[in-house]
């Protein structure tokens, strides 16, 4: 396949269903809607089902049904939706179902809900957060594999920028290797052979299974399958002109791709500065950040909320001080679009920063 | 009547193998539930009427949660849990995936009616596939005898000490009416477990259900009126009379729907 003009919500659409997605259910809600769309008009072709649930609740567990069935499906929304959605993606955690969680954020106020989740019990997600298109299409289909690999859900950071944006991108199937068979997955044809299968949070084996797994064990074994995604999934990251910089900027994200271009044109002017942007927020990619910004005096994040991902930052780059140099900005239409996202403003911000840190001109 | 055995001597008479008279679908074992309780015979007739249908080696059970989650690993039956509540939605995403499986789902009244209303109606509305069970018992049996909006008029409950009052708790939901008049519901009935009889009955009524099922006729739906001596506060002999007097009596037992095909 080749690489075509594509809007942001059809790319992605596109990608999941390249990835194999053949079940899909939602709530209508901008920005996800306009993915939704882009699946209820591609699954009939696909030989997959696209389902308008009547609530968020209803969305997840119709994509729980189908993953559980072994298919790959998917849902999402917004955060707002999500937050209706948290009780079923902790429980998808512990009943090991994969799934592909879509966030069309609306501003950056979600990282919490994304990275900690708002749910019950110990879980994490692996959250994967695009810059633009081109490694949406490629995430999101990542995530399906990801999501199979770790029998977890993964949630698939966007937002209203990245789903309205046009780019020319390959949306064809990307291969990321082999993955055992399903052979959890219900379909019916184990009932009666002594053997059947059972997909529960609570109750993870039949009685008369050879190995009988208590409630007990079966939650410190969820416990322990967070420690090996952290294993096994190697955070990341991209990172910018960090070698000698003096400042590093870390933002994730659509404000990420302005951050990197304007760190670009200061670097341009002499201005010794540096840009990290985490793509996995969970796993946060702390020793790499820790290693991009070890000559710098100062560490300066930029995100669209009152200060979420400076916790994840501080807390890999411990007692040095890093500050929050983004803040709120929403226009009137609440999806996020925020006035302060131009290079103008985030460039003055990144020079305040500086000067304030004594690294800048004026200091 | 009451019937003592005695404890201080061998019995009379040797023991007898129970596992002889399980169904194939029930792994040798015994249930946790209650003495007296009506659920395990529900779901003793659930899957003898799967295996009698023969569609033992298509089918799937969504679990709410409340007492019968319990009955999941001893089951021969493939079974995905669900969140309270949630059942029809899980059932509604696996039968899309697999047309051709069997899909029911165990739900108790405070399950279905109370946390997850509007799951069953909707499933209900679209003319999804699939067969709802309800285990009704008027109460959170699991949590200890709390009201449900099935709890009928006058039932004492934890939380309606003097008996559900309509002026301050409202009235109980009758799930079977309220579900049979929308389209996409092929099959509708109320059976009980409180008597042979009845048992009887509710097996003809399972085997409506899933028929209507296998035959793609749309949703079908099964409650069952179930026994729960120890939420209802009364002696565990008690349990079948008071089943028939108070709750049948306004939650009304038959077939209620059993429509050829849903309208296109």
């Amino acid at each position: 396949m080749s690489a075509e003009l594509l809007e942001g919500s059809e790319a992605i659409a596109r990608a999941m269903v390249s990835a194999g997605c053949r079940f899909f259910a939602g709530y209508p809600m901008t920005p996800f809607t306009e993915v939704l769309e882009g699946m209820a008009k591609l699954m009939p072709d696909a030989g997959g089902d696209c389902v308008n649930a009547e609530s968020e609740l209803e969305a997840i567990g119709m994509a729980w049904g189908a993953a559980a069935a072994g298919a790959r499906a998917a849902t999402g929304s917004v955060g707002q939706g999500l937050s209706l959605m948290q009780e079923s993606i902790a429980e998808l955690c512990f009943a090991r179902v994969p799934m592909v969680v879509l966030n069309m954020a609306r501003g950056q106020g979600d990282y919490y809900q994304a990275t900690r989740g708002g749910g019950h019990g110990d879980y994490r997600t692996i959250v994967l957060a695009p810059v633009d298109l081109a490694e949406a299409v490629r995430l999101v289909q990542l995530a399906f594999y990801l999501a199979d690999k770790f029998r977890n859900p993964v949630m698939f950071m966007g937002d209203y920028y990245l789903a309205h944006v046009f780019e020319a991108v390959d949306t064809g199937a990307v291969d990321f290797g082999a993955l055992p068979r399903k052979d959890w997955a219900l379909d019916g044809s184990s009932s009666g052979t002594g053997n059947a299968r059972i997909v529960s949070s609570i109750m993870p084996t039949k009685r008369n299974a050879p190995v009988y797994v208590d409630y007990g064990t079966y939650l410190e074994t969820s416990g322990e399958k967070i420690a090996v995604m952290e294993r096994q999934m190697e955070p990341m990251y991209e990172q910018g002109s960090c070698e000698d910089a003096d400042c590093v900027i870390v933002a994730y994200g659509t404000p990420a791709r302005i951050v990197r271009y304007v760190v670009g044109q200061l670097r341009a002017e002499g201005l010794r500065v540096g840009f990290f942007r985490p793509v996995t927020l969970w796993p946060f990619p702390s020793a790499q950040l820790v290693a991009a910004t070890r000559s710098a005096r100062g560490i300066g994040v930029y995100e669209l909320n009152a200060g979420q991902m400076i916790d994840d930052v501080r807390l890999a780059v411990r007692d040095r001080n890093a500050i929050s140099i983004g803040g709120l900005s929403f226009d009137s239409s609440g999806f996020g679009i925020a006035p302060e996202l131009t290079p103008r403003k985030v460039a003055m911000r990144i020079r305040k920063f500086m000067a304030e840190s004594g690294q800048g001109p004026g200091a | 009547m009451k019937c003592y055995v005695p404890t201080d001597a061998p019995p009379l008479e040797p023991a007898r193998l129970v596992d002889d008279f399980a169904p194939p679908l029930i792994l040798p074992g015994a249930h946790k539930l209650c003495a007296g309780c009506g659920e395990p015979a529900a779901m003793r007739a659930v899957v003898e009427m799967i295996e009698a249908m023969g569609f033992t080696n298509r089918t799937v059970g969504v679990f709410g949660i409340g007492c019968y989650t319990s009955f999941s690993p001893g089951l021969d039956v493939e079974v995905m849990q669900a969140l309270h509540g949630r059942a029809p939605s899980l059932a509604t995403g696996l039968k899309r995936v697999h047309p051709n499986s069997i899909v029911f789902t165990l739900q108790g009244d405070g399950d279905m009616v109370n946390e997850g209303l509007q799951e069953v109606i909707h499933t209900a509305a679209r003319g999804e596939n699939v067969t709802c069970i309800m285990l009704n018992n008027g109460v959170f049996g699991e949590t200890g005898g709390h009201m449900t909006a099935t709890t009928v008029l006058g039932q004492r409950t934890k939380n309606s000490l003097e008996g559900r009052n309509a002026k301050k708790h409202g009235y109980p939901i009758k799930m079977a009416e309220m579900l049979a008049p929308l389209d996409g519901v092929a099959y509708v009935a109320r059976g009980a477990t409180n008597n042979a009889r009845n048992i009887f009955r509710t097996r003809k009524m399972l085997r409506g259900a899933l028929a209507a099922q296998d035959q793609r006729r749309g949703f079908s739906f099964v409650e069952i009126l179930t026994m729960c001596p120890t939420g209802w506060f009364i002696e565990t002999a008690e349990a079948p009379d008071y089943l028939n007097d108070k709750m049948a009596s306004f939650h009304k037992m038959g077939v209620i729907k059993d429509a050829a095909a849903a309208p296109a």
